[in-house]
């Protein structure tokens, strides 16, 4: 037999068989029941009934999660099997949680809730993440995209800044709203940006490398190979100046540094990052009122004149309140009283959810977040392609940064900032962006076990 | 690339970890301290789990939790403004205060004394149930001080000089803690900014908290009872009598409020100064003494001591290293000399009790809800800070001073009522701050009290403490003598 027709009929029999698709299968019914047993809780711990409710939170998005995983089935079938799951438990617990408190302040005589919405974006994201993944065959297709992709990335970051449609939420300029929903367009820039730092930084990266002069033993790249890092420390800068978001101009920063990195091998550029990072966090510490205001409450945040203060620590300490109440086991769903921060829906959602799961369910959510990542990187290992490579490792560690800029704000390993907690937080742009990096990464795990499949066969 | 990415997932790494770190430290090490702060209202939500006590005053409840259809449970309603002040509130998003606070433990069924109890609510699944706590208060002494007091800003307490028992407890304005009692957080975050700001502070029990008052002339009683402890005055004992006396060491004068001599003789004895109420021999026998000796006196009386009844009264002020000047103000209550209403109480009634001050105390009883007495606080003597004879001595000057002097306004058909009148200045173009305490009858006292009058009782000037405070005496003692 020819050997050519051999290795195709054996990937095509690998293909028949997709074992990791029914892993997948197993774990999504997992997430399920998790997260029907999270609302069940909480309904019978606050109402002290079951009510149809629950169907309505619970079966939307594992309905969805399922096509989404017949579409794989289809689509990619060597997707990696851990990261939709590890995303729906995610999602389904945010729901959960966003139910609870929204419980709570109908109690109170509230009525903003969150939840319904919530549903309806978790749908529709997953809805896009559908299309992503039958629409984009591989990353090859994007790669026609890159310079596309930059324009739409830095259109989406000025949109905020267009008068009439730009909205202003708690001092940060990052929404526009029409008709009465407000999206922020800074989140899809986020995807739109990373395809093109790949693509980018994968036809420059032999010039970006090209070592110049060596001083005090450290390897200076030549002085218009700081071009794209100064161009970009500048663009983040004018996102805390003009949006007055430190966490949004932390993220694209710290984004690019990795993928610089990544692509280069140079440390040279972690290390000028780092320090760039630091002077301008500093100089903005002094120069822009907000963020020393920030700085203060995180340094001090049980002052009394901190904790008074408009925009002071008043936040963050409730939410410390909220998990050392939580204590090692935490009060159970529904028996804490996460109501008491303010955003305990979005910017909170990770105190609120320790406060009522504990350390242990703090761990567990972490752990989760954890292994996404790590699931994500190792994409970035085992794919061939270097453009497929760099886009992975931008998509698991932007998720990675988030997590560790959001809940470390909220620890106060870090000064708080305005960053939504990925998949977990309310909020329909943050999911949206969300279920686009995950469909990213299926697409992406799909195509290196591909290629690792048919190189083995050759 | 592999290195790099094998670096990149080290960083990553290292990220997680800090965040496992900085959530074990709030979660598992410092969790104690932060349950603590005051700003931690959690514990107030974990006790809407259970029912908790009311509140009674001579077995009606003045402050009851009802169970009601809502994520709360139960909701805590309050009987009558009249009691405001004692009760305080207990709040789902602003904590508690007063009784509420002080008696926590008893009311949320928390107390150690109910250990059998919660053990067997552990056992049964049942939730706890807390105690009744019965307070000292008399209903109708309670409504005669609310109604002695008009529409005065102001306090006025009254203490069985015997027992310790207070009787009456009125701070006003009161306000409706219903309002804040509320689960409507928008509600109650409103009506708690609106009370908070308002100038006349109705969320304060004026008669043990807040800001302090200075006492004026009732803080004489002070001087006197130094004066007669130190064995080389009594109640014949005379004061040069000029129009007015300079303070040592600066160009002020004193005056008395007549802005004339204290009587027309040369000289002026302590009783006829006590009596008429005037500075300039205050001044003199103040100076005499010495800040230590007045300053050991006040002590002896309570000022500077953490008193509760349960709820914490904030101690009274007699200020440390002042020059003569200094002194010479505080001799008649001014400077910086601060007092609670229940501070000039206790005075009125350790010289009504033979110089005993018997231990203030609101709570009869506690009760538990299958009907045993969990406890019934007996009298307590507090401190003897004067001799019986000096008590007496002080006794018969107060008297005078309601009898025939500028206590006349407290008087009482057919009662010998034993009172002192203070107006405290607070300041150029201040409204004062108007005093009487005192106690009735003279012989086997039956009530002590203390009332305060601020701001003027709404004038600018010409406001005196037996022209406004005194009558306020007057009517509560009628209604305590049933007239």
């Amino acid at each position: 037999m020819n050997p050519l027709t051999e290795a195709l009929q054996i990937s095509k029999l690998i293909k028949v068989v997709p074992r990791s698709r029914n892993l997948e299968a197993l774990l999504l019914f997992f997430a399920a029941g998790l997260n029907a047993f999270e609302i069940a809780q909480i309904q019978l711990s606050i109402l002290e009934k079951i009510t149809t409710d629950l169907f309505t939170y619970w079966f939307p998005p594992i309905a969805f999660a399922f096509v989404l995983h017949l579409i794989l089935r289809r689509r990619a079938s060597e997707a990696d099997p851990l990261i939709l799951p590890i995303a729906v438990a995610l999602n389904g617990l945010g729901i959960a949680m966003i139910y609870r408190l929204d419980l709570a302040s109908i109690a109170s005589g509230g009525a903003e809730l969150f939840a319904v919405r919530q549903v309806m974006w978790t749908a529709l994201a997953m809805a896009i993440a559908a299309i992503v993944i039958s629409f984009v065959p591989s990353q090859l297709f994007l790669r026609r995209y890159v310079y596309v992709s930059m324009a739409v990335g830095i259109a989406l970051l000025l949109l905020p800044l267009v008068p009439f449609i730009g909205t202003t939420i708690n001092g940060a300029t990052l929404w526009i709203s029409f008709f009465g929903v407000t999206f922020q367009p800074g989140e899809i820039a986020k995807i739109a940006l990373i395809i093109f730092f790949a693509g980018y930084l994968v036809n420059r990266k032999d010039s970006l490398a090209v070592v110049g002069r060596k001083i005090l033993g450290v390897r200076i790249p030549r002085g218009r190979e700081l071009g794209p890092i100064l161009v970009i420390w500048l663009a983040s800068i004018g996102v805390l100046v003009l949006q007055r978001d430190l966490g949004t101009s932390i993220l694209y920063f710290g984004l690019f540094l990795v993928m610089i990195y990544v692509a280069t091998g140079r440390a040279f550029y972690a290390g000028i990052g780092v320090a760039m990072l630091i002077t301008g966090g500093l100089v903005a510490s002094r120069v822009l009122d907000y963020v020393s205001r920030r700085f203060d409450s995180w340094l001090n945040p049980f002052d009394q004149e901190n904790y008074d203060a408009v925009g002071g620590s008043y936040q963050i300490v409730q939410g410390i309140f909220g998990m050392a109440n939580g204590g090692l086991f935490g009060t159970g769903l529904g028996g804490g009283v996460p109501q008491l921060v303010p955003l305990a829906e979005s910017d909170f959602i990770i105190s609120s959810l320790a406060e009522e799961l504990g350390l242990i369910g703090f761990f567990a959510i972490l752990a989760l977040y954890f292994l996404l990542v790590a699931r994500g990187l190792k994409v970035g290992f085992r794919h061939n392609d270097e453009f497929a490579k760099l886009m992975a490792v931008g998509f698991a560690f932007v998720i990675a940064l988030q997590v560790f800029v959001v809940i470390g704000g909220v620890t106060r390993i870090l000064p708080l900032t305005g960053l939504t907690t990925p998949l977990l937080a309310a909020g329909g742009s943050s999911l949206l962006a969300n279920w686009i990096i995950i469909a990213m990464l299926l697409r992406l795990s799909d195509s290196a076990a591909d290629r690792q499949a048919e190189v083995s066969i050759r | 690339m592999t290195k790099e990415l094998r670096r990149v997932s080290l960083v990553v790494a290292a990220m997680f970890m800090s965040l496992f770190l900085a959530g074990t430290l709030l979660q598992a090490v410092d969790t104690e301290a932060l349950a603590n702060d005051p700003r931690n209202v959690r514990n107030i939500y974990e006790s809407y789990k259970t029912q908790r006590g009311p509140i009674l005053v001579d077995g009606k409840p003045i402050a009851e939790s009802i169970a009601v259809d809502s994520a709360y449970r139960y909701l805590r309603t309050y009987d009558n403004e009249v009691y405001s002040g004692v009760t305080g509130y207990f709040s789902v998003f602003r904590g508690a205060t007063g009784i509420e606070s002080a008696a926590n433990s008893y009311l949320s069924g928390q107390s150690s004394s109910q250990f059998f109890e919660q053990v067997n609510a552990v056992l049964s699944g049942n939730p706890i149930t807390g105690a009744a706590v019965e307070l000292t208060l008399d209903p109708s002494l309670q409504q005669a001080a609310w109604d002695a007091l008009g529409d005065y800003r102001g306090a006025l307490i009254a203490i069985d000089p015997v027992t310790g028992n207070i009787l009456a407890m009125v701070s006003k304005p009161g306000f409706n803690v219903n309002r804040i009692a509320g689960h409507n957080s928008e509600k109650v975050s409103e009506k708690y900014v609106e009370l908070e700001s308002d100038p006349a502070n109705p969320l304060i029990n004026k008669t043990i908290g807040g800001d302090l008052y200075h006492p004026g002339s009732v803080f004489k009683l002070v001087v006197a009872a130094a004066a007669l402890e130190s064995g080389e005055y009594n109640n014949a004992s005379t004061f040069p009598n000029p129009v007015s006396v300079q303070l040592p060491g600066s160009t002020s004068e004193v005056f008395n409020s007549s802005r004339n001599t204290c009587g027309s003789d040369s000289t002026v004895t302590l009783s006829y100064a006590l009596r008429y109420s005037c500075n300039v021999p205050f001044v003199e026998l103040g100076l005499a003494l010495g800040q230590d000796r007045l300053r050991a006196q006040a002590e002896l009386f309570g000022f500077g001591k953490e008193i509760r009844v349960p709820m914490l009264a904030t101690p009274s002020v007699f200020p440390e290293e002042m020059d003569d000047a200094q002194l010479g103000l505080s001799s008649f209550g001014q400077f910086d000399v601060r007092v609670s209403p229940l501070q000039m109480a206790l005075i009125s009634s350790a010289i009504a009790n033979g110089g005993l001050m018997m231990q203030p105390n609101l709570i009869e009883s506690v009760i538990s809800p299958n009907l045993s007495v969990i406890s019934s606080p007996q009298p307590e003597v507090l401190a003897q800070p004067i001799t019986a004879a000096t008590a007496d001595a002080l006794k018969k000057m107060m008297v005078q001073s309601v009898s025939k002097g500028v206590a006349s306004n407290a008087s009482v058909y057919g009662v010998k009522v034993a009172g002192k009148t203070g107006t405290a200045e607070n300041g150029d173009n201040e409204r004062v701050t108007l005093w009487f305490t005192g106690f009735a009858p003279s012989i086997n006292p039956k009530v002590a009290i203390a009332l305060v009058v601020e701001d003027g009782g709404g004038r600018d000037s010409g406001a005196s403490g037996n022209g406004t405070a005194a009558p306020v005496a007057r009517s509560f003692f009628k209604a305590v003598f049933g007239q």
